[in-house]
């Protein structure tokens, strides 16, 4: 019969169960984003939470970073006690801190301190996504102008793991001005000959990634990272056009200029060391 | 032979038939040593000759040999720990110029250079050594962090000259060589710059403001390329030898005319045959530059290269 030509129309719809989605199991098993593969966390972990297949770089947390970078036990941290205000009376802006402060063991979204790489000491600022995105207001400016500060009493370096959304919106126009706060203090400290090294992960956008990011005298990334000041779907919809798949990505700024180089996150500690010997004052003139 | 040479076929010949009398005695039971001496020693002779008197048209062709040393070769032979840095911070990573910091012997520099490629692939991706106005842009911002980091300057300058490209012109190309021209005359660093392969023209000028100026033996430096300078002056490319004669665009002749400070010896026949023994040529010189220029503190330094390049022009003044 004709009417056997056309399918049947299947009368339900198959809803993954959440056990599904999440087809291995938590914690022993990770699954990576990018190549599918399932290997042992504990594996990944070994390597820097980076993907024994492919690379993929997986997000990590500033404690993580702090000790794949610093070498051990030398980390000193500042400033660990400031706490946000709720300058604008945002609702629930004090319980959501709270909740995130629970959760990371953080008062911020920013880890300053000083420490030595490979022996080298350095002043080294890490942000971390998982407080508030990694957003920007009062506090985070404020510790990182300081950890800038200190880095121009003593004559340090100055290192910077960015992750962030951008400014925070519950501090409206006063973590805008953050951007001006940072930059400023970057800016006295360069003039002052201090080196600064800026190294973005994933994601680096919006008010953090036009100040004090973008702002090393040398700019690095970690592969595949997104970087960019407006987000995708902001520009899509403004120029009203689709947006290239790697638009944004680590690779794409450095191939439009943006990126002294891309450095894995296995190669890091290494670099960083080499680059700040060569820093270093001394050794007689040829 | 491939690459072969002009100048250089009756060398070629001769050490053809050489080897071919060689592979004779090994086969066979003649004994030709004696003749095979003779032959070794007559080449001994035309070598001598050939390469004491190289014209300038032979140069260029040195200049030019598809295999002659890079930027990134002589880098790699001079410094430890070269970082490569890329990017202009405005619009583009030029693959055309390198640079980036390094060590040389135990202390941090800045090192640029033009960057051709060595085969097909690698001259498209590096434009055959000919920059848009983003590798300009890139190499003031290194010389400018160079400044900031009390660091040296070293430059290799070998380009055809700045890319002549629609997208150059939009972006800028006279700006971003002129503003590398002014604002290296300014720095307060020492800058040494060795020509290394072609100089050509303002693409070439635009890394080449330095305290001292050296070039290897059989690099040329010039307003123009031989071919240019003769389809604009007798409309007919192909009398570019008898442009090259008469151009003066060899290290002897800018030595001549007090452009450069040292001509760099070039192993014979060329750098390309040996670039160990020449980087070694080319870090005696450098060294001993970078002796003497890190004597000088930063007013006189500007101070040297203000008068250096205040010092260059000819002409006569007309009595009244």
């Amino acid at each position: 019969m004709l009417k056997d030509i056309f399918a049947k129309k299947k009368k339900y719809a198959t809803i993954p169960s959440e056990h599904d989605k999440n087809d291995v199991p938590e914690g022993i098993l990770t699954k990576c984003p990018k190549c599918k593969k399932i290997i042992y966390t504990k594996e990944i972990y070994k390597n820097h939470k980076v993907c024994l297949q492919c690379g993929y770089h997986h997000s990590m947390n500033a404690a993580e970073r702090i000790e794949c970078l610093a070498d051990e036990g030398s980390f000193q941290e500042f400033n660990q006690h400031l706490t946000s205000e709720n300058p604008l009376g945002f609702p629930d802006y004090l319980e959501k801190l709270e909740k995130d402060k629970k959760k990371t063991g953080l008062n911020e979204a920013v880890v300053t301190g000083v420490c030595t790489i490979d022996g080298h000491k350095t002043v080294l600022t890490i942000m971390d996504s998982t407080f508030r995105m990694g957003s920007m207001g009062s506090v985070v400016g404020e510790k990182i102008a300081d950890a800038v500060r200190v880095a121009e009493d003593q004559n340090l370096p100055f290192i910077i793991f960015t992750a962030s959304g951008g400014a925070r919106m519950q501090e409206g126009v006063l973590s805008l001005m953050q951007m001006a706060k940072t930059s400023i203090a970057l800016k006295r400290f360069s003039d002052k000959g201090g080196l600064i090294v800026s190294v973005m992960t994933h994601p680096t956008t919006g008010g953090v990634s036009a100040s004090f990011a973008s702002l090393g005298d040398y700019n690095f990334a970690e592969p595949g990272a997104l970087i960019g000041f407006a987000g995708r779907r902001i520009i899509e919809q403004t120029i009203r056009e689709k947006l290239p798949e790697d638009f944004q990505t680590a690779e794409f700024l450095m191939e439009h200029g943006q990126l002294d180089q891309v450095i894995s996150r296995l190669d890091m500690k290494q670099k960083l060391s080499v680059l700040l010997s060569m820093h270093e004052k001394g050794g007689e003139s040829w | 032979m491939v690459n072969e040479l002009e100048f250089e076929k009756p060398l070629n010949q001769l050490r053809e038939k050489i080897n071919e009398l060689k592979a004779f005695t090994t086969d066979s039971e003649v004994d030709l040593s004696e003749e095979i001496a003779k032959l070794e020693e007559r080449l001994t002779r035309l070598e001598e000759d050939i390469y004491s008197s190289i014209k300038p048209w032979d140069r260029v062709q040195l200049a030019r040999h598809p295999e002659r040393p890079t930027a990134l070769e002589y880098i790699e032979e001079l410094f430890e720990d070269f970082m490569e840095m890329h990017g202009d911070r405005l619009y583009g990573d030029d693959h055309a110029i390198v640079g980036g910091i390094a060590r040389y012997k135990g202390k941090a520099v800045t090192v640029i250079g033009h960057q051709r490629g060595k085969d097909t692939k690698e001259n498209i991706k590096r434009n055959f050594g000919m920059p848009h106005p983003e590798g300009y842009r890139k190499a003031l911002r290194l010389m400018k962090q160079a400044e900031k980091f009390k660091r040296p300057i070293i430059c290799f300058i070998d380009t055809k000259g700045a890319y002549p490209g629609k997208a150059a012109e939009e972006r800028g190309q006279s700006e971003a060589i002129a503003r590398n021209l002014f604002e290296m005359a300014g720095l307060t660093v020492p800058v040494i710059c060795i020509v290394i392969g072609e100089g050509g023209s303002g693409g070439a000028l635009a890394l080449g403001v330095g305290n001292h100026l050296h070039m290897l033996e059989n690099s040329t430096y010039s307003v123009i390329s031989p071919e240019g300078a003769a389809s604009i002056l007798w409309k007919d490319a192909s009398l570019a030898k008898q442009a090259a004669e008469s151009m003066k665009i060899t290290a002897p002749d800018l030595k001549g005319m007090g452009i450069i400070d040292e001509i760099i010896p070039e192993v014979r026949g060329g750098a390309h045959r040996d670039i160990k023994t020449q980087a070694k040529a080319i870090d005696q010189v450098l060294l001993r530059s970078l002796k003497e220029l890190s004597k000088m503190d930063e007013q006189s330094l500007v101070a040297q290269r203000y008068d250096k390049f205040q010092s260059i022009g000819e002409f006569t003044k007309e009595t009244v």
